[in-house]
């Protein structure tokens, strides 16, 4: 039986291809003169390469964290090219002009980037390597006063709004990985929701790694307005190389006044082959600021890829009757090792989170829960559930879970629950003597554990979800 | 009940499994025919539960010899899946609970699985729920335990209820229910004795695994076979089950300790 495990656990990475297209890129390593080019190349204003100089000066003077339980080989950041770019044709006009290479790429991956995009109604910026590619559905948002575009746009188009906005989540002080990504992001995607719209559709940014030993250090930003609503979904893949490749992205998010975000993320990094040898260093921060009274923030994130997993969507709840929501489903298998969770600060009163983690562990993998709950002296009757879950499957592989819970207002409610199962053999033997054989057991038993997660999820994402984990999981049980 | 000339449903000859290098099988044998059925009885540590558990094929045990046949097919190298699909079936005594699985969609696919393979049609959800409803109530079961998730916070007694509903629905021709009568009060005991009877016909049998006499008040067994050191060592009609209760097991031990030296 164990072998069935191991077959259904042990999939081929689908979307390891590598393609051939000329891109632009500056050398290796990082220096100021690196980000002047960056910033030159992309034809930004002073005062955001004044932002890159600044952050890049900050991050000489940090260490990378150590406390995450992952360990990994130490970087060399002077190793990775900080700027790749698939080089342009020509001025792009429609989707016609797109390189047919490129658009041949996201037809293997499954990108609706053209008319399949309107059928699914979805919006897609697609983000390769470095740069954006192409935005679909740009014109029929802006209609509704929706801006939806590559950050690069943004900064040339609505620069008051980058300006009021970068860094006011995370600012390129808050951590080793948010200041180099601040000194040297490339692209990413930039939405606004103006007051009282309600997105008509949900808005998508597809991020693919191409080129060997470069760094993907992408910025998104969300700003809904008054009484808006939008839901976001965000993909991710990489081709399979033998040398790891960095991702380090920052994603804020700011939700006024009875604003409603949605932020649901599919990441399938590659995650290095069974023994370990390669794969993303996927080092991202994400961070949501409930600006307003009675905003909403939730974050709902499937991780199945990356050698390392570094990440904690949060959520700052800082206006009155704010809500704040965590859904993770972690999976690790081979040598792949994940370290996610989220953080929820309380200051509003009556501000409300939750939080339901679900890891799952198998091959020799390391999966860690880590989360803070933090309520302010002034938030009162704040609440939070916590729920964090694992499940291992083998007996080579591990879960832990670090909460970490400070509540500074004696009427704050805080719960945390925590278990921990295991698929054995027992388990499977009691599906089998039913009829029903390994695969489809494990399949069921998996679906059965995300279930909590994967109802939060947009209905196309979590079919995409599901089957996913049951790539990610052929061969590995037993 | 006995009947003359009925088909073998399992024949086993000098069955030897062992698990971790522990023998405990030694030279098992049992022939079960259709219409009939069996009560293994024995003390603790006999190898009766292994018995069940090396006939539905679980994979911690390894056969070491003798033969294990199901309506004349080698079992040997069939998964526990194939056996279940040919008509096996296993009512667990610690059914495992798995949560986030809903116990109807479980149920369902065990059965859409089982018919598929038997060549049988398939049903969809709301096809299955109507389905079910008379074997709900054949279980004094309400529908409400089919949004549960499996197994998950039941009773023991809601859990070998539900093992009887699996066997309802998946008909076997051979149920092996292993230990099925411990942890149920009287009244549970009723409705599960009477749900196996009731599902109990002339084409199948039934191997009732039991440490205790009780369950054997409510399904009336053909044989009983009291195990011993991993082999059945005296087999009976029902009236040695009385005999069992009144006496133990140390009698029969003793006499067969005799008889072998």
């Amino acid at each position: 039986m164990s072998t069935a495990i191991d077959n259904i656990v042990n999939q081929p990475y689908k979307a390891g291809f590598h393609t051939d297209i000329e891109t632009d890129s500056v050398g290796r390593g990082l220096n100021e003169d690196v980000i002047r080019t960056i910033s030159s190349k992309k034809n930004e204003p002073e005062w955001l390469l004044e932002f890159r100089l600044k952050a890049y000066r900050h991050w000489l003077t940090m260490t990378e964290p150590k406390w995450p339980n992952v360990t990994y080989p130490k970087i060399d950041f002077q190793d990775i090219i900080y700027y790749s770019a698939p080089k342009p044709k020509a001025t792009k006009k429609s989707m016609d002009e797109v390189d047919p290479e490129l658009l041949e790429t996201f037809e293997k991956l499954g990108i609706p980037m053209n008319e399949r995009a309107a059928l699914a109604g979805v919006a897609v910026d697609v983000v390769f390597d470095s740069v954006s590619v192409t935005t679909t559905f740009k014109e029929k948002l802006a209609e509704e006063g929706i801006i939806f575009c590559s950050f690069s746009e943004a900064v040339k188009d609505h620069p008051e709004l980058i300006k009021k906005y970068l860094g006011s989540v995370v600012p390129y002080t808050d951590n080793f990985y948010s200041a180099l990504n601040s000194a040297v992001f490339t692209d990413g995607s930039f939405c606004f929701i103006p007051k009282g719209v309600k997105c008509p559709m949900d808005l998508s940014t597809y991020f693919r790694i191409n080129t060997q030993d470069s760094g993907q250090f992408e910025r998104t930003l969300i700003v809904a307005e008054e009484g808006s609503q939008v839901c976001y979904l965000e993909g991710c893949t990489a081709p399979q190389f033998d040398t790891n490749q960095l991702h380090a992205a920052v994603v804020e998010l700011v939700a006024l006044d009875d604003a409603d975000i949605k932020y649901s993320t599919v990441q399938n990094w590659y995650a290095g082959d069974e023994n370990g040898v390669g794969g993303i260093f996927n080092f991202v921060t994400k961070r949501g600021l409930c600006k307003g009274k009675n905003s909403k923030i939730s974050w709902t994130q499937v991780e199945t890829g990356s050698a390392v997993t570094w990440k904690y969507p949060s959520c700052v709840l800082l206006g009155d009757n704010s809500i704040g929501e965590f859904y993770s489903v972690a999976l690790t298998n081979n040598m792949q090792q994940a370290d996610t969770g989220t953080k929820m600060f309380h200051i509003g009163k009556n501000t409300r989170s939750r939080i339901i983690s679900k890891g799952i562990s198998a091959g020799k993998s390391n999966n860690s829960y880590r989360g803070l709950v933090k309520v302010s002296p002034k938030a009162d009757g704040a609440r939070n559930y916590s729920q964090c879950d694992s499940m291992l499957i083998g007996d080579l592989c591990g879960a832990n879970t670090f909460p970490y819970i400070e509540v500074g207002n004696k009427s704050a409610t805080v719960e945390h629950e925590a278990s921990t199962s295991k698929i054995g053999e027992e388990q499977l033997f009691y599906f089998l003597s039913r009829g029903i054989d390994s695969e489809e057991a494990v399949s069921m038993i998996i679906n059965g554990f995300v279930r909590d997660v994967f109802m939060h999820l947009p209905m196309e994402f979590a079919v995409e979800a599901t089957k996913l984990l049951g790539l990610k999981l052929e061969g590995s049980v037993g | 009940m006995i009947i003359n000339n009925a088909e073998t449903i399992l024949s086993v000859q000098e069955l030897n499994a062992s698990i971790d290098d522990t023998q405990i099988l030694n030279g098992f044998d049992i022939t079960v025919k259709a219409g009939e059925i069996h009560a293994i009885m024995g003390p603790n540590g006999s190898g009766k539960s292994t018995f069940s558990k090396v006939v539905a094929g679980h994979p911690s045990y390894t056969v070491g010899g003798g033969t294990l046949e199901f309506q004349g097919k080698n079992l040997m190298d069939l998964e526990p899946d194939e056996r279940a699909k040919l008509g096996i079936f296993l009512g667990f005594q610690y059914p495992v609970e798995v949560p986030g699985v809903t116990n109807g969609a479980f149920l369902r696919l065990a059965y859409n699985t089982v018919q598929k393979a038997r060549g049988g049609e398939e049903l969809d959800p709301l096809e299955f729920d109507d389905y079910i409803q008379s074997k709900l109530k054949l279980l004094d079961m309400d529908a409400e335990f089919l949004e549960r998730s499996l197994n998950e916070g039941f009773s023991g007694g809601e859990k070998k209820r539900n093992e009887i509903l699996q066997m309802a629905i998946l008909e076997p021709k051979l149920a092996i229910l292993d230990e099925t009568d411990s942890g149920l009060d009287i009244d549970a005991l009723r409705v599960v004795a009477n749900g196996v009877n009731t599902l109990h016909g002339d084409n199948d049998a039934v191997v009732l695994v039991t440490h205790y006499q009780r369950l054997l008040n409510y399904i009336e067994p053909d044989f009983i076979h009291v195990v011993d050191g991993g082999r059945i060592i005296k087999t009976g009609d029902k009236s040695l089950a009385h005999e069992l209760e009144s006496r133990g097991y140390e009698w029969i031990l003793e006499e067969n300790k005799s008889s072998v030296s």
